[in-house]
């Protein structure tokens, strides 16, 4: 006896046919499959509190120090806690979620990934899930480290609509980072640069260390754009009394930039995905390892 | 008809593009693979073999041609047919080092869409099934490379694909884990009508024990195709014995063996002469138009005083074939072949 057991169904072709059901439920199925290895990664690997969270915490802290010493109002102090906090959601989409493919294609899941029967949308998805688990305890150590530490108050008064501009953050974050990460799938290796390149420029233009509106005309860009931006510029408005001064335009509006943001970056990154599929397919992009 | 057929392919080309010129790697291969065949291609590196493969299991377009697998084209059908297959590359790293051995494979149980207990359940059953129960609990990145790749061949066969394809499988292997495997495959596809294998191998024994039909491959084409049996026979129409005797035969000896009627020559078996079979022995290489001109060798040997002691039918090897049908061995690579076998 070898224990094989024998064929589930009777031919291919009625393997093959999958009702709809069928197909959502393996894609959210897949999605939790991808999520699994990063969520316990939590527990198996613990060096991450060192370096998710502490070396992380020390830039924060370099800007908190330069405020104090230039006498800036002390919710700056809290616009870097927020910020420091929200970097972490961006350092995970551009290393996580947009050069993912890269490392994938380099550990050689990626062609399993492709031969098996779920959209590539379903693994960056449950990438993106296993990775705010992560990513959102890093975010809440920084702000609590940052409100012992350095004193800082929160006053929410609209809990309720801080966590669906929090949601509405995250779908087009992590949405451009599906968008991103399918770009590996055009351009290989060079993809992997491109996130180098982003990782600093949005630094700036994202406003994680100060509020956009100091950067004039060019913080309408910017909201139109980045949806880190746009999300942490709504955040702080509600977060810190006082701040909606130093916001760029009023948080329903900018919940508004987010849903559209979310809906085109989506939909754009299936797009992209399909399309960009079948280009490496066939220029042979999925398994040429030098690319 | 070609929806009936496990694996069509008519006149597949892949061009990659490279510098200073496109490289073919596929050069307009033909293949029809039965439903429950165990199919080979058996060729050196660079010869195309990978190639196909990933055009089949839908990773590649061909630059021209058409194929199908499992009746699903594998340009248009690609969803259908990642249903249906699975593929297990030699020295694959897949997965997460830090997951243990059942949390992967239930990882990619996932991936095909196995509920949750099901999926567990399979998890379970294969991991008996290929010998890793020592190992279940074990991070996937302390294994060692046999265990590793019982690991992959497990989780090949986690979603009961109609269509497994095998690349070089026991690349790396040592010969128990590399037996361990083949056994595998062979249980496998016995387990139930209709699956079908695809090797890549460029071990000759390996794809003349496993396969139903071979198809040698070189520079991106087939050269020849078929069972074993018939391979070899391609190469050698004459039928040759090795047939040991006491002593040479007297009058006349291998003259007067090569003068029967049906034998196309008679000559010392080895290079050393007739001695080489031993001091109390001589071999003789004998070749015959076929096999019934035995019988008056034998009797002619008899009659000239030599009594028999062994007599041996010489079988050509895949690699005789590939030889005659190349001009080289296996391990003297071709030109261009680079990029063929990525």
């Amino acid at each position: 006896m070898s224990g094989f057991r024998a064929a589930t169904a009777r031919n291919p072709r009625e393997a093959a046919d999958w009702s709809t059901g069928r197909i959502i439920r393996t894609n959210l199925r897949a999605i939790m499959g991808r999520a699994y290895p990063r969520i316990i990664g939590l527990t198996r690997e613990p060096s991450w509190v060192f370096f998710e969270i502490l070396l992380p915490f020390l830039a924060v802290s370099a800007f908190v120090f330069v405020y104090r010493a230039l006498g800036a109002a002390e919710e700056f102090v809290g616009f870097v806690v927020l910020g420091g906090a929200m970097t972490a959601f961006w350092l995970n989409v551009v290393w996580m979620m947009a050069a993912q493919f890269y490392w994938e294609k380099d550990q050689g899941n990626l062609e399993l990934y492709f031969t098996a029967p779920m959209h590539l949308m379903s693994i960056l998805a449950g990438m993106a899930i296993g990775g705010l688990v992560l990513t959102s305890s890093r975010a809440l150590a920084v702000i609590v480290i940052g409100s012992v530490l350095y004193g800082v108050s929160y006053q929410i008064e609209q809990p309720l609509l801080l966590a669906a501009v929090f949601l509405l953050t995250m779908v087009p974050l992590y949405g451009m980072g599906m968008l991103f990460a399918s770009l590996f799938l055009l351009w290989g290796r060079e993809a992997f640069h491109l996130a180098q390149l982003l990782q600093e420029p949005i630094y700036f233009l994202g406003g994680v260390n100060f509020p956009i509106r100091h950067l004039g005309v060019v913080s309408g860009l910017v909201v139109a754009t980045l949806p880190l931006a746009v999300g942490l510029d709504a955040m702080r408005q509600l977060v810190f009394p006082g701040a909606a001064s130093q916001g760029v335009l009023p948080v329903g509006t900018e919940m508004t930039i987010l849903a559209v943001m979310g809906v085109v970056f989506l939909i754009g990154a299936r797009l992209a995905l399909g399309w960009l599929e079948t280009l490496a397919r066939r220029e042979g992009r999925l398994t040429l390892r030098w690319q | 008809m070609p929806d009936d057929l496990a694996i069509h392919a008519r006149g597949v080309t892949r061009v990659y593009k490279a510098k200073p010129d496109p490289v073919t790697a596929l050069g307009g291969v033909d293949l029809d693979v039965e439903p429950g065949e165990y199919f080979g291609l058996l060729g050196p590196n660079g010869a195309g073999k990978t190639t196909l493969i990933k055009i089949l299991t839908t990773l590649l377009i061909p630059t021209s041609g058409t194929a199908r697998v499992a009746g699903f084209d594998v340009v248009t059908e690609t969803a259908k047919i990642r249903r249906v297959i699975n593929m297990v590359a030699g020295g694959e790293q897949s997965g997460y080092g830090l997951l243990n051995v059942r949390e992967q494979l239930w990882m990619f149980s996932q991936f095909y869409g196995l509920p949750n207990r099901e999926g567990w359940r399979r998890v379970d059953e294969l991991i008996e099934i290929v010998g890793l129960q020592e190992q279940r609990q074990q991070k996937v990145r302390s294994l060692s490379t046999g265990q590793r790749q019982k690991l992959n061949f497990a989780r090949g066969l986690l979603n009961d694909p109609w269509v497994l394809f095998l690349d070089e499988p026991t690349l790396g292997l040592d010969v128990a884990a590399a037996r361990d495997l083949r056994e595998h495959t062979l249980a496998w596809k016995a387990a139930a009508p209709g699956r079908t294998l695809l090797l890549t191998t460029h071990y000759m024994v390996e794809a003349e024990q496993l396969c139903d039909r071979i198809a040698i491959v070189d520079r991106g084409m087939i050269l020849a195709l078929g069972t074993p049996e018939e391979l070899r026979r391609r190469v050698q129409a004459e039928s040759i014995f090795r047939i040991e005797l006491d002593r040479l035969p007297e009058n006349g000896g291998l003259a007067a063996l090569a003068s029967l009627p049906g034998v196309l020559s008679a000559v010392p078996a080895d290079e050393d002469g007739a001695e080489a079979a031993g001091a109390d022995r001589v071999a003789l290489k004998v070749a015959l138009a076929d096999d019934s001109a035995l019988t008056s060798v034998v009797t002619a040997v008899a009659e000239r005083g030599s009594h028999l002691i062994g007599l041996a039918k010489s079988e050509p090897s895949l690699e005789d074939v590939f030889v005659e049908l190349v001009g080289r061995g296996f391990g003297e690579d071709g030109e261009g072949s680079g990029a063929a076998s990525q």
